[in-house]
């Protein structure tokens, strides 16, 4: 469990975290979801105790990260970055980590293994690539066991097969009963690994939900329906009450009434349907629908291309 | 769908060994694994051996022609050890790198999250470094004397290793080397970046003796008291007098600046952000 408190954090004038609470629970995937710049890394880095809040409190199972002795037992970290020496094999760069809490050797080797290391344990870890460094990054927090997992945007550079394996090992040690945080910027990676959302902009909370709740929540949801008489069956449905749209292709986007109530709108007045559909948000438009007044950089092609791209359910 | 190889679980010791002890061995690990340690350590023991081996050429040759006062303050040993001016370069800036290199490549944050108490982490990096640099410094010490007196004997007076002073000096000139390394390790953490780190143990071990030496202040009652001066006070075996304190005052006082400048950065180290 990590509980953060109102917590604050000021870089010169720049605000990066501004009184921000919220819970991290054990047995789920928990993902602190924000665009650039909102103060993610930032409160990891205060959970870890590298940063100090100027104010608030952050504690892990109520113990202030900083009174851990041998944190790695306890909490196991993937930093921003490689925070790896480019001169150390990976091999050497966990031997360090692991002498330094008192974690046998040994342990190095099943780590190595575990996230597919092992052939190349021996090269300095500066000739990794982008994926190999994220490997390294997630054995070095799987080290001491540990039952509490911080891990900033461990998805970046791996490849898909990559993906899906990382995706797994979350879960499983979710499962576990383990205390799993993942930072990221790619929604749609979130919403198949994360149960539990921590939504921030600008430092500041933005939602705190599941996953479903939040897309259900925050996103637009509709009712796609083709058919050749459109337009009856478009007046026929603003008499309900409903609000039409027209997409490109020429069907109809109906919010305000559900499908059923569409197909049997259209079957008490003899209209054929050629597709009938609820159209439910992605995560990623439920994220730039919460989070559209705290962007800082964003064009407006970008959040487009977001909205355009749909989930069918 | 790839299958998760489980990892074996890690049983929590029940451990009641010093955190020190398991700092000390990660630290080590750390020395022990990067390549810039053994070049810097062969740059410092090369430097210590070699310059130490041609200034005893140098003097071997030129003996006769010394004037008689030249001659007077003539000392062997001193002579021998002259390679330290170099062999101190190679270890100040390899103690500043081995805390500047982690703040470069982000190390700093994987070492604090593994252990928070910064200050015992500061603490044993810069005792593991003088130890090894100890080790280091008096064997090539007492190689660049032997083999300088080697060089020495003949026509030339040299010195045997039971005089008087010269066991301190041999012994002292790579103390001296081991108490600069945790200095520059407290000066790697004060400015955390190399080039200004590198930048600021030449200024203090080259150029500032030069510069209080071109002001002249009254016949060194200031430049005695330079670290440089203080600390390099137990291998000149020149009387000491109002140029220079005595081999284990200057010693002292040298060791003083290395524990305040460590007192400073590790306050710094625990208020700062990592």
């Amino acid at each position: 469990m990590i509980t953060a408190d109102r917590l604050t954090k000021r870089y010169g004038p720049t605000l990066a975290v501004d009184d921000l609470s919220f819970e991290v629970s054990p047995g789920k995937v928990t993902g602190f979801l924000g665009p650039n710049g909102a103060g993610k890394s930032t409160t990891l880095r205060m959970i870890l105790a590298l940063d100090a809040p100027d104010s608030g409190t952050v504690t892990l199972d109520g113990q202030a990260y900083d009174a851990l002795r041998r944190p790695l037992y306890d909490v196991g970290a993937m930093l921003e970055g490689k925070a790896v020496h480019p001169g150390r094999s990976a091999a050497d760069h966990l031997l360090v980590l692991a002498r330094s809490n008192g974690i046998p050797d040994r342990r190095v080797d099943e780590v190595l293994d575990l996230v597919g290391l092992t052939s190349v344990a021996r090269k300095r870890a500066g000739e990794y690539s982008l994926g190999m460094g994220q490997r390294l990054g997630i054995g070095t927090a799987l080290l001491g066991d540990p039952g509490t997992l911080i891990l900033d945007e461990p998805v970046n550079g791996l490849d898909p097969d990559g993906i899906l394996w990382i995706r797994n090992l979350l879960r499983s040690l979710a499962a576990e009963g383990r205390t799993v945080l993942l930072s990221s910027h790619l929604m749609s990676e979130m919403s198949l690994t994360a149960d539990q959302l921590i939504v921030i902009g600008h430092g500041k909370l933005i939602a705190e939900s599941t996953v479903d709740e939040f897309i259900e929540r925050r996103a637009h949801h509709f009712v796609r329906v083709r058919s050749t008489a459109v337009e009856r069956l478009g007046l026929l449905l603003r008499n309900q009450g409903a609000t039409i749209d027209t997409e490109a292709d020429g069907a109809l986007a109906v919010t305000g009434v559900d499908a059923t109530a569409v197909g049997d709108l259209a079957a008490a007045h003899g209209i054929a349907l050629h597709e009938l559909s609820t159209q439910r948000a992605s995560l990623e438009e439920a994220f730039m629908e919460a989070t559209h007044d705290s962007v800082d950089y964003r064009t407006d092609t970008d959040t487009q291309a977001a909205t355009r791209e749909r989930v069918s359910q | 769908m790839m299958t998760v190889t489980a990892l074996p679980r890690l049983p929590r010791p029940g451990t009641t060994r010093p955190l020190a002890l398991d700092v000390a061995r990660s630290e080590w690990t750390k020395l022990r694994s990067v390549r810039s340690t053994y070049w810097t350590f062969a740059a410092a023991i090369a430097s210590m051996m070699g310059i130490g081996a041609i200034f005893a050429l140098i003097f071997a040759n030129q003996y006769s022609g010394l004037s008689v006062a030249e001659k007077a303050t003539f000392n062997p040993t001193s002579v021998s050890l002259n390679g330290y001016l170099f062999a101190q370069l190679a270890i100040g800036v390899l103690g500043a790198i081995v805390v500047t290199s982690e703040y470069a490549t982000g190390m700093i944050r994987t070492t604090f999250a593994a252990v928070p108490n910064r200050r015992l982490v500061l603490a044993v990096k810069a005792g593991v470094f003088a130890a090894i640099t100890a080790v280091v410094g008096v064997v090539s010490s007492f190689g660049a004397f032997f083999i300088g007196q080697a060089i020495l004997s003949g026509n030339t007076p040299h010195a045997s290793i039971g005089d008087p002073g010269v066991l301190r000096s041999v012994v002292g000139a790579g103390l001296y080397l081991a108490v600069l390394g945790v200095l520059a390790v407290g000066i790697g953490v004060l400015i955390r970046r190399t080039a200004g780190a590198v930048a600021a143990v030449v200024g203090i071990f080259l150029v500032l003796p030069i510069v209080v030496a071109a002001i002249g202040t009254p016949a060194g009652t200031v430049s005695k008291y330079l670290p440089s001066a203080a600390g390099q006070a137990i291998f000149h075996t020149a009387a000491p007098g109002q140029h220079s304190l005595s081999p284990w005052l200057g010693f002292a006082i040298f060791v003083g600046y290395a524990i305040a400048t460590l007192a400073v950065a590790a306050t710094l180290l625990v208020r700062r952000d990592a």
